[in-house]
């Protein structure tokens, strides 16, 4: 039997049953499950009421179909987030998912172009995850907007007050941005794409340079260029390497139940209540 | 936790064709772009490529961390809107001025 393991943020929405089936076999016990860009953009703020109310009760029934528990963050994507008056719209809408014993926090919100209104969004719904008490996950932008991206979110997390830096994940953190992350204080998420962000191999450089506390890898998988089976080849990676079964299953499991666990909501395996 | 010398020869013999595979396909699409840009005006993803290359034999370390830095926009000020044009992967057109492509 496969060791067990997390996948810590994917879009399952994307994915068909076949990909539970397989996550299942590799040794998935448990999701997280970021809401994010659908491929096209939302022409209502009724158009997210529904996208929440899948990723909060449908998704976490095809996922209990596999023995898989599945979680849910709610907010405005960073993309859809230029017109700030649509956005406080939907912003209105988190509090009642908020509240539902499946959704973990804030997430995942941050920048994808680097513009003044996507920087305003990011601090209100910042500000919204303190005033809830909840965790936060971030995202940062892709390819060259990446660093730049990743330097005003830290300064954005700097200037709101109540920011506890254990409870935020930054995500999809390349060479070029893990030390700003670390340094900060933050949680670091490494995500394994085919043509951008890291590959397996590429992961296990950086866990060997930085060490292996505070860091989560995950697939990411959505409708896009991705692999939901990506976690166990990150395993693969780091056991062909040499490192022991307890660094495989810290990275892979301990470390992100550690950093999700004081939400209180989350769950793996048959320990689900959804 | 350091690989050590023993382990390069364990990488190399696991990964070498991969890598020399990868370095060819390199060499064939750099060929390729060549081919198709007689009369093309240059390309500022190509011109970036081009000079990211010497990073990788320039004999220091972090070569992906620079190569990154390399390919990343330059400018730290945040955008009033967002810019007409997708990501490319490349830094943005008004944001550094990069030598003539070869």
């Amino acid at each position: 039997m496969n060791p067990v393991y997390i996948d810590p943020h994917i879009h399952m929405v994307s994915r068909t049953t076949d990909d539970y089936a397989r996550m299942a076999a590799a040794g998935c016990v448990a999701v997280t499950e970021p809401a994010f860009w659908a491929g096209f953009d939302r022409s209502s703020p009724d158009g997210f009421r529904d996208y929440f109310t899948q990723l909060t009760d449908v998704e976490p029934k095809r996922a209990a179909a596999h023995g898989i528990a599945h979680h849910a963050w709610v907010c405005i994507n960073p993309k859809e987030a230029e017109d700030p008056g649509f956005a406080r719209e939907v912003i209105a809408l988190l509090p009642e998912f908020l509240d539902k014993p499946n959704v973990l926090g804030v997430g995942e919100i941050g920048l994808n172009r680097n513009t003044k209104n996507e920087l305003a969004i990011l601090e209100e719904q910042v500000a919204l995850a303190v005033k809830h008490d909840r965790l936060i996950l971030v995202h940062t932008p892709h390819l060259e907007d990446k660093l730049k991206g990743t330097r005003l979110i830290l300064d954005a997390l700097r200037r709101s007050p109540g920011v506890q830096p254990e409870r935020v994940l930054i995500d999809h953190v390349e060479e070029h941005t893990v030390e700003l992350v670390l340094d900060a204080g933050y949680w670091a998420g490494m995500t394994l794409y085919p043509d951008s962000k890291c590959t397996p191999a590429r992961a296990v450089d950086i866990v060997e340079r930085y060490g292996d506390e505070r860091f989560w890898v995950n697939s990411a998988g959505d409708w896009g260029h991705s692999d939901p089976l990506s976690v166990p080849k990150f395993c693969g990676e780091l056991r062909w390497r040499g490192h022991t079964p307890e660094v495989v299953r810290k990275l892979t499991f301990d470390n992100p139940r550690r950093f999700l666990d004081p939400s209180g909501r989350f769950r793996v395996g048959h320990e689900s209540t959804t | 936790m350091n690989l050590g010398p023993a382990d390069r020869d364990r990488l190399l013999d696991r990964t070498f064709l991969e890598h020399r595979a990868k370095l060819l396909d390199l060499a064939a699409f750099l060929d390729r772009c060549e081919r198709a840009s007689a009369t093309a005006p240059p390309d500022r993803r190509l011109t970036a490529l081009r000079h990211a290359i010497p990073l990788l034999v320039d004999g220091q370390p972090d070569r992906a961390r620079r190569v990154l830095e390399h390919l990343s926009d330059p400018s730290t000020a945040p955008l009033e809107h967002t810019p007409p044009h997708p990501v490319h992967g490349v830094p943005p057109p008004d944001s550094r001025t990069p030598n003539p492509e070869p």
